[in-house]
């Protein structure tokens, strides 16, 4: 049986007794919620320094927020990016779809069309409006919460829904969990699902373009849970050390699973101020005002494009809906959260400023969200032609055993074998040639 | 049939009721927190949450915030401070949500709690039970549903314990907590609920209607290296753990076949014993893991059996496992090591 634990010493004398300090978040289900130890910034308020300034002299923006979009709903302030107001109505409207696409899609799960969906409602800005910073040939290297990334690079919702569904059109021949997208075309890398490994891969990728004299930078999206991961931590010290033309997004939605963003460091300092301590310029958002995503990331992307090295961005956001379909958060977190989140919502604050700028208004909106909502559903269809999960409209057995190696070695060869002999055992009435069978 | 339950305790066991393998690993949980101070359990989820398969459910409510935490999402840190709990003389029980997420913490598991007591010559050890979900038949693709057992066996200094059944992860998990060794438990999470049997396209009963779900109130403990008979036969010996124990068991009924079945439990130490005796008596040696094939637990078995029972075997040992690719998503039950591949095996072993 055990050894007893290490009794205190007698040395110890009168000293005081340790106590562990184990984080609580805010609020638990049913608990009133208060934000009031969220401290908002004046829209406008923060410096926007030169690209080129040397990370120890804008500390402070590692911990306060930068903000474009006010309560009056005008843009204010030097970070204002001065879009035209085609390109807002663009990011406006990918937004939309992004939030139609993860509704219908969602449901699609709850009907059993699928084993599992994520949504990134509340988030739309983080990944939408700060991919648009972007040149459409940087690589991302996202989460699995970025959809707003392909949806802004124009990547065919089609290819996003046989994917979700696993059928016979997913170019990831079905191998991949729901969302785990792949677009080399988009410069969109391959998602993972562990945690935070793409980021130190985001920085290997802009240490190449570098090493080849390549114009493109990497962007890297993590959520502010991952960033516990040793993973991170490398990424840093590599993107410091090699001044990496690489941008570190932070998506501090709150939460990981039922976990806040304080059991990832986040009650004593700001995730952006991470960057401080390896020497990377770091910026805080508001994540949820879409010009601020915009501008930021703008500001970053010159940077490393003009070889002035890394950055950290944090956004501070809310993660409004579950983790997953797998995850019901109403076990963990007051439901009132997400009605008193004080920024607001992405999308809504982004059409007010429209509005305000007389480019939009409530008619336009709703006839746009209608036809997000009618796309998504019409393509939906389509793509259902191709199957669903479990209903035999899969990609040809032999297909599991390629690409686990360029060339399928001889075990693998027995192995397929096998498994079409045994498919033939389990599903005689389905046809060879097309794969079906379920 | 169940190992003697042993009669050390003082929380009446005599009360036995039936409970799935959740509810069983958390009673052992709540047990040795509430016998052993030094126990505390850490993990991703596991505090106020309670786990995302609800495995430490209520346990940080009634044991405190001290005793059952929320870690941050760092594997390496979880095992890492682990280690150094031990080194304390606390006695901690970390929790990897999924076992496909262990492998940031690998080089704590493999370089530092394998081997501490062995490099400081008995000075530290490093007693944790690592406890994770794993194994697949969820839809869970390539990073919810691997079976990584043989990494941990082939590492001098780990033990590697996989229940089969609600008795079996309450017992075994105690005996784990207390053994002084590092050890890794791994959760055939496919059974977590019912014992799953390899025919995906019926209901999966419930634990309530499987004898070994009956399990005792309170403290028990099932020894390590000890394997479990789930039948006697004399024409062929299954060598299995986890889900595939009731795979196997399934298909030898529906096939008829007069099986010694042997749930391993614990691949590390293994009951050589019981292998040997079962494969001297019927001939015939069957291996069934979901692992992948290459280098898996199989491959030791066969080994063993081959060195120790060569010259009483009447057919090749055969191996049935998981394919050699990454786990597929969609062609989940075309990968599984299903009634189809196993009855193959049989019958092939079956044939002269």
């Amino acid at each position: 049986m055990a050894d007893a634990a290490d009794t205190p010493k007698s040395s110890a004398g009168n000293r005081p007794a340790l106590a562990l300090h184990v984080p609580e978040p805010r609020s638990r289900p049913g608990d009133p919620v208060n934000f009031a130890d969220v401290t908002i910034s004046d829209a406008g308020a923060q410096p926007r320094p030169d690209e080129s300034v040397k990370p120890e002299e804008m500390k402070d923006l590692a911990y306060d927020l930068v903000r474009v979009l006010g309560d009056d709903n005008k843009a204010h302030g030097p970070w204002d990016p001065k879009l035209d107001a085609d390109t807002l109505r663009t990011m406006l409207g990918h937004m939309a779809m992004v939030r139609a696409f993860d509704e219908r899609m969602f449901r699609g799960q709850r009907q059993g069309k699928t084993s599992f969906y994520m949504k990134c409602t509340g988030e739309e800005a983080t990944s939408v409006a700060a991919s648009m910073a972007l040149a459409s040939d940087d690589m991302v290297f996202p989460s699995y919460r970025q959809q707003g990334i392909l949806i802004a690079r124009g990547y065919p919702l089609i290819e996003m829904i046989n994917q979700i569904y696993s059928n016979k059109g997913d170019k990831l021949k079905g191998r991949q969990l729901p969302i785990m997208y792949s677009s080399r075309e988009h410069s969109f890398f391959s998602i993972s699902g562990n945690l935070a490994t793409q980021t130190p891969q985001a920085v290997g990728w802009a240490m190449a373009s570098a090493i080849k004299g390549d114009s493109r930078i990497a962007a890297t999206w993590v959520g502010e849970g991952s960033t516990a991961e040793g993973d991170f931590h490398s990424a840093c010290t590599f993107a410091t050390v090699y001044n990496a033309p690489v941008i570190l997004n932070v998506i501090n939605n709150q939460w990981a699973i039922s976990s806040f963003s304080g059991f990832a460091g986040g009650e004593r300092t700001t995730f952006a101020a991470r960057g401080l301590g390896y020497g990377i310029a770091a910026l805080r958002v508001d994540g949820n005002d879409a010009l601020a995503c915009f501008a930021a990331q703008q500001w970053a992307a010159n940077r490393a494009r003009a070889n002035h090295g890394p950055s950290i961005i944090e956004y501070f956001t809310y993660r409004a809906e579950g983790h997953s379909t797998s995850d019901d958060p109403s076990g963990y977190r007051s439901a009132q959260e997400r009605e008193e989140w004080p920024l607001g919502d992405p999308v809504m604050r982004l059409k007010n400023h429209l509005i305000e700028i007389g480019e939009w208004d409530e008619d336009r909106q709703a006839a746009m969200d209608q036809k997000c909502a009618e796309e998504v559903k019409a393509v939906t269809k389509e793509a259902e032609k191709n199957g669903i999960l479990g209903h035999g409209l899969h990609h040809p057995f032999h297909t599991m055993f390629e690409d686990v190696f360029e060339e399928l070695p001889w075990h693998l060869e027995e192995q397929a074998a096998q498994a079409t002999r045994e498919r033939k055992i389990k599903w005689p009435d389905s046809h060879p040639k097309d794969g079906a069978g379920k | 049939m169940n190992a003697p339950i042993e009669t050390s305790t003082q929380d009446n066991p005599a009360v036995s009721r039936r409970i799935n393998m959740i509810e069983a690993i958390n009673e052992a949980l709540d047990i040795m927190l509430g016998r052993d101070p030094n126990v505390v359990i850490m993990g991703e989820d596991v505090g106020y949450f309670g786990g995302v398969f609800r495995c430490t459910a209520g346990l940080q409510e009634k044991h405190g915030k001290t005793r059952v935490f929320d870690t941050p999402i760092n594997e390496c840190g979880i095992i890492g401070a682990a280690v150094g709990m031990g080194a304390y003389g606390l006695r901690p029980v970390p929790e990897i949500q999924f076992a496909d997420y262990i492998y940031p913490g690998l080089d704590q598991l493999i370089s530092e709690a394998a081997r501490l007591r062995y490099r400081s010559a008995n000075e530290y050890i490093a007693p944790m039970t690592v406890r994770s979900p794993f194994g697949g038949g969820i839809f869970g693709g390539q990073t919810h549903s691997q079976s990584p057992e043989s990494l941990f066996t082939h590492v001098a200094g780990l033990k590697t314990v996989i229940p089969a059944t609600p008795y079996d992860a309450k017992g075994l998990l105690i005996s784990c907590i207390e053994d002084n060794d590092p050890v890794i438990f791994f959760e055939p999470k496919r059974i977590y609920n019912g014992p799953f049997t390899g025919f995906y396209d019926k209901p999966v009963e419930p634990w309530k209607k499987h004898a070994d779900s009956v399990v005792p109130e309170g403290y028990y403990k099932i020894p390590l290296g000890k394997a479990r008979h789930v039948s006697d036969g004399e024409e062929l010996t299954v060598l299995a753990y986890g889900t595939m124990v009731h795979v196997a068991e399934a298909v030898c009924k529906a096939k008829g076949i007069d099986a010694d079945i042997l749930d391993l439990r614990t691949l590390v130490p293994l009951d050589i014993e019981a292998i040997e005796a079962s494969v001297k008596k019927t001939g015939r040696c069957l291996i069934v893991h979901e692992a992948t094939r290459t280098s898996g637990f199989g491959a030791e078995l066969s080994a063993l059996v081959t060195e120790r029972c060569f010259y009483h075997l009447e057919a090749p040992v055969e191996r049935v496992t998981g394919f050699d690719t990454p786990y597929p998503h969609s062609l989940e039950w075309a990968y599984f090591p299903g009634p189809v591949r196993i009855g193959e095996a049989i019958d092939k072993i079956l044939k002269d």
